[in-house]
């Protein structure tokens, strides 16, 4: 992905297409011993496990009513019974339902701009030798390089009057380059057969843009979307400095509080919370689950165009 | 029917679907060399053919002048006395290297310094095996539906915010968290890894791992794929059993991923993770978590010398350009290609 830099002409055999390795283990190969594939699988396991494992304590902590966490004397590992009391608790209004509406309408919001500034610019510059084509590409390039820096960033975004703005959510890491060229060279590899005779009949760019590239270019829009929402999604620095009326923070921020500083939302479910009826460490796990359903949801779906979207990004530049 | 005719008089044809582009395009691989401009065709008339695709590109280009090329303007404040409350950057007195001067002579900027580089080095040589070594796992996985169930996994935590992954840990390995828990039952008290600064740059490059190390695998499975499955075949014929072959083939198919990224990540050095470190400063304190990034935010947003903090974020900046070039020498000198060529 970051081999984008690289000249593409002298980097030798193009990974574009898979090599089929769907015929199992071919037949030159000597049959495994069976410590060797223990501990392959074994390792597989533990790898896997690793991940899952936090994950599955969180959703089932948060799962639990506050007896059999008091139990547990914690964590729980195994569910003895299911309640859904501390995500109604957080989603009946409250700081946590606003920060959450919050980070979703900038998550939309922020990603339906962005791609289409990215497609835009991406198709815009996708025929070499159109006019200042070259100059563009290197105004766009250089800014992989060179960071301008958080204080001069800063300073500019309060200086125009963002702060508290959600506009600050969203415009100062709007567009992000390398997603442009992954666009690009997917748009550069549309048969130009199909272009010509678009244009014999009659198409000007923007339809050939809407009519024939994007539905194309399907699985790589489906790749970058999913990367400019994760972002949106995730982002948490943007609002820390730029935000600092807490009736605008998204979820992250909650998060945090509720998490890391162990703060004890205030209204309805702090006093839940502090009367016993739910468990703080239960409603910091729902939290934790609401940031991290989405994610989980999303990123399976577009699994298999990664490797497509980031090799293509890797070898045409 | 205005581009039909233009087509028909074989005026200003349409670049990249002419012949010499059709070329270009059957071999994808090929680089897209840059076409000379078709003869009889003026400056203004390429401009008219091509003034729709210009419009495209103005909000990304507008975007990225007015918050990244502003903003590197926007640094000559390293150069000021900057006035917070009222005279902003057009009003403050140039002091010349003043901020810098005082910056060289803190022993703290120094301290931070050797911090980033050590927490980048942990993680350099405690990161950058496990993709590799989970990418040669995988690719001797034969069976599809396990690669694939296993890749889906081992991708996820690369989405989660760092927030997300630090909670996380903090419910794992905080004072709080499980482990804790059951030391705690079996009599072991002040369990707590979150809050712990001599340890903080192996819980960092740990959370690192568990986030991104599964992404990481992605490069080289690529790389892995592109490899001729006959060189396999030939060499097992030949006798080469299965290390011989890895230590023959697959390796040196990896050899110049490893050097692009080892390039990069060292080019990469004054980078050890901001939003990860800045989150977790609060916990284990700035002696052990402060980095260059942290330092500037610090020094600059929380309080308010935006000077001094502009002119650390300056040489981190230029430093860091200076690595990449150092780091891409070095890679020439092996024989490997780097982030760009030499040509």
């Amino acid at each position: 992905m970051t081999a984008i830099l690289t000249d593409p002409d002298s980097r030798g055999a193009t990974p574009l297409e898979k090599i089929d390795r769907t015929g199992g283990r071919p037949v030159w190969e000597e049959q495994p011993s069976a410590i060797g594939q223990g501990i392959k699988g074994l390792s597989l396991v533990v790898v896997c496990l690793s991940i899952l494992a936090p994950l599955w304590v969180v959703v089932v902590t948060s799962l639990s009513d506050s007896r059999t966490i008091t139990e547990a004397g914690g964590l729980v590992l195994w569910p003895k019974t299911i309640t859904f009391r501390s995500y109604t608790e957080l989603l009946s209004g409250g700081i946590v339902t606003r920060a959450a509406l919050v980070s979703i309408v900038v998550t939309l919001v922020g990603t339906a701009f962005s791609m289409a500034v990215s497609i835009l610019c991406a198709y815009g510059l996708s025929r070499t030798g159109s006019f200042a084509h070259r100059p563009i590409l290197m105004t766009l390039m250089l800014t992989m390089f060179f960071g301008a820096g958080l204080i001069p960033t800063y300073l500019l975004v309060t200086g125009i009057g963002l702060q508290d703005s959600y506009w600050s959510m969203i415009l100062p890491s709007a567009i992000s380059v390398f997603n442009i060229l992954v666009l690009r060279s997917f748009f550069m590899g549309v048969a130009p057969e199909l272009i010509d005779s678009a244009r014999i009949d009659g198409a000007g760019e923007w339809r050939i843009l809407f009519r024939i590239i994007m539905p194309l270019s399907r699985a790589v829009i489906a790749v970058v979307s999913l990367f400019y929402a994760v972002g949106y999604w995730s982002q948490w620095f943007n609002a820390s400095i730029y935000i600092n009326d807490s009736e605008k923070y998204p979820l992250q921020m909650i998060l945090r509080q509720i998490v890391l500083k162990q703060e004890v939302p205030p209204g309805a479910m702090g006093q839940a919370v502090s009367s016993g009826a739910i468990s703080s460490l239960s409603v910091q796990m729902a939290v934790m689950v609401l940031a991290l359903v989405p994610v989980a949801v999303l990123s399976p779906f577009v699994q298999k165009h990664f490797h497509k979207g980031m090799l293509i990004g890797a070898v045409k530049g | 029917m205005r581009t039909r005719v233009r087509v028909a008089a074989g005026l200003p044809r349409h670049p990249g679907t002419d012949g010499t582009a059709r070329q270009e395009h059957a071999a994808p691989a090929a680089a897209p060399t840059p076409k000379p401009p078709a003869p009889g065709i003026t400056r203004r008339q390429r401009f008219r053919r091509d003034r729709t695709l210009l419009l495209m590109t103005v909000p990304a280009v507008v975007l990225l002048l007015i918050f990244n090329y502003v903003p590197l303007l926007g640094n000559v404040v390293a150069f000021q006395e900057y006035d917070v409350y009222g005279a902003g950057i057009t009003g403050s007195p140039f002091v010349g290297f003043e901020n810098f001067q005082r910056l060289f002579e803190d022993y703290r900027f120094w301290e931070v310094i050797g911090n980033t580089l050590s927490i980048t080095f942990t993680q350099l040589i405690l990161f950058f095996p496990i993709p590799i070594a989970l990418a040669l796992l995988l690719n001797s996985v034969f069976n599809d539906r396990v690669r694939a169930w296993v890749q889906g996994i081992v991708y996820l935590p690369h989405f989660f915010s760092w927030v997300l992954v630090i909670t996380v840990f903090q419910q794992m390995f905080g004072g709080a968290g499980l482990i804790a828990q059951h030391l705690r039952q079996h009599g072991v008290d002040g369990f707590d890894l979150m809050t712990n600064p001599g340890l903080f740059k192996f819980l960092v490059t740990w959370q690192a791992v568990w986030k991104d190390a599964g992404w990481g695998v992605i490069v080289f499975l690529a790389a892995l794929s592109a490899v001729n499955p006959d060189l396999y075949e030939a060499a097992a014929v030949d006798g080469a059993n299965r290390w011989r072959r890895m230590w023959h083939i697959t390796l040196p198919a990896l050899r110049p991923v490893i050097a692009l990224l080892l390039v990069l990540r060292v080019g990469d050095s004054l980078n050890a993770g901001f939003e990860q470190i800045l989150l977790q400063r609060d916990a284990v304190g700035p002696g052990a978590s402060e980095i260059l990034d942290t330092y500037v935010w610090w020094t600059g947003i929380k309080t308010g010398d935006f000077g001094y903090a502009a002119a650390a974020g300056i040489f981190k900046g230029v430093f860091s350009v200076l690595l990449v070039l150092l780091a891409n020498r070095a890679a020439h000198l092996l024989g490997e290609q780097g982030v760009y060529s030499k040509k």
